[in-house]
């Protein structure tokens, strides 16, 4: 019953602690620690207007039907800001997935982007693309786009496994500046090894509290640290009644 | 419009969720989750359709690369048109498609994989010149050595103690750490997308 029950009351703290925070950071202004990616990625997204540069976002390959999709929705809230602030530039940003529902979020999240700019009209349905199925299919025809497309900024966001190395493979070739995260460990150690500033576990989840995406994303931050606490606690305290169990 | 499109995001989402924690919500569940799979599979469709749009449009254009779109649409044209004659369970679809073109090419792929993953570590000191990156570089190199296969068996001391320690203490505890990090950076994205604060769907 309490093992049923723990993870309800676990999200519903997390939710009531969720919107509590996101009221009370809505009129102060937000302190976080520097992280060297988001600082790269926020300055390309200004060079990319004043230099009309292309960014290519990869939303990796994560279903929302599954485990995976907490990391897709992460990309998508990022992907939105992005739109917004780069939908005036002369080199629109391009997106691509490997998941026929992320693929179709990602061409309606672009758009939204677009909306809230204000230049609709820009948007291109073909900037959102779908490049395959498969692991290695998504980077085979994702690895196209920045040798293809004048990308400057390839910003890898979601879900890769080890198929994120060629990826990455193909961003230097080119000689681009390079961002990833990736939920998944294989990805997050091939990211490690392949560019300049990798983002490392939660860090991918903060992207959109970095690029001034709200309150909410700031609470949400302040939320996962209270839920780390509140592990680490657990963890000690469950140590600490185990050893006296055995004295 | 935007309205209702949160009001049924929110409310399939509660519902979805309620399923795992009560029981009289599971036949909603899974009915919900039933239309969420043939959504997807209506998905596949115009995620093709997209992906055909794209390569046509570099092709009308001229692009660099446009022979590749070219052989892209080719291929899918004569896979799609033999699929629906043969079926894609036939021996000669399994044969040629599969065996002869898929395979052969993820393997090569998961080839090129492994060169890239190895010309990466190489140039790892190059890019990361700080003491992550040297950690980093060391841990691979002492794990690779202490599960190499030798004809004398493990190396000592590498294989039998060094390894086992840094692969099942410290890289388990560590990749526990983050695992728990990013499912709560899940659960908070999740709770976001539940509240409606962030819509990946229906506009702004």
């Amino acid at each position: 019953m309490i093992q049923t029950f723990l993870p309800l009351v676990l999200i519903l703290f997390a939710a009531l602690l969720l919107g509590a925070i996101t009221l009370w950071k809505r009129n102060s202004p937000a302190r976080l620690r520097d992280i060297p990616a988001l600082t790269r990625l926020y300055r390309m997204l200004g060079l990319s207007v004043e230099d009309g540069t292309r960014l290519h976002i990869s939303l990796g390959r994560g279903s929302l039907l599954d485990a995976r999709g907490g990391s897709a929705l992460a990309g998508l809230a990022t992907l939105r800001i992005i739109a917004e602030r780069t939908s005036v530039s002369d080199m629109p940003a391009i997106a691509s997935s490997g998941d026929p529902l992320l693929g179709l979020l990602t061409q309606d999240t672009l758009q939204a982007g677009y909306q809230a700019a204000g230049v609709d009209e820009l948007y291109i349905p073909t900037t959102g693309r779908i490049t395959g199925l498969t692991p290695f299919g998504y980077a085979a025809g994702a690895m196209h786009i920045p040798q293809n497309e004048k990308v400057a900024t390839n910003i890898m966001l979601g879900h890769f496994g080890p198929e994120a190395a060629l990826l990455a493979e193909a961003s230097d070739r080119e000689s681009l500046t390079m961002i990833g995260a990736s939920d998944n460990l294989s990805g997050q150690a091939v990211l490690f090894a392949n560019t300049q500033d990798a983002l490392i576990g939660e860090e991918l989840f903060a992207a959109g509290a970095y690029l001034g995406a709200g309150a909410s994303h700031i609470a949400s931050l302040t939320v996962q640290d209270v839920l780390r606490w509140l592990v680490i606690l657990a963890m000690l305290g469950g140590a600490a009644i185990k050893l006296l169990g055995t004295i | 419009m935007r309205v209702i499109t949160a009001f049924i995001a929110i409310a399939s989402g509660v519902l979805v969720l309620g399923g795992y924690f009560f029981p009289a919500l599971a036949g909603v569940q899974t009915l919900l989750l039933n239309w969420a799979i043939i959504l997807a599979g209506v998905a596949a469709i115009v995620g093709i359709l997209n992906l055909t749009s794209v390569h046509m449009d570099k092709i009308r254009r001229g692009e660099k690369g446009s022979a590749y779109s070219a052989l892209l649409i080719i291929g899918l044209a004569v896979t799609f048109f033999f699929g629906m004659i043969l079926r894609p369970q036939h021996d000669v679809m399994q044969m040629v498609a599969l065996n002869g073109i898929i395979i052969p090419v993820e393997a090569a792929l998961m080839g090129l994989l492994t060169v890239s993953l190895l010309y990466a570590a190489i140039r790892l000191l190059r890019r990361r010149t700080d003491m992550m990156g040297i950690i980093f570089l060391l841990t691979a190199a002492l794990l690779f050595l202490g599960s190499a296969t030798l004809p004398f068996g493990d190396i000592p001391v590498i294989g039998t103690l060094i390894r086992p320690w840094v692969s099942q203490i410290l890289a388990l505890g560590g990749a526990r750490g983050i695992l728990i990090g990013v499912a709560l950076g899940a659960l908070t994205t999740g709770l976001r997308v539940l509240f409606a604060v962030d819509r990946p769907y229906g506009g702004t």
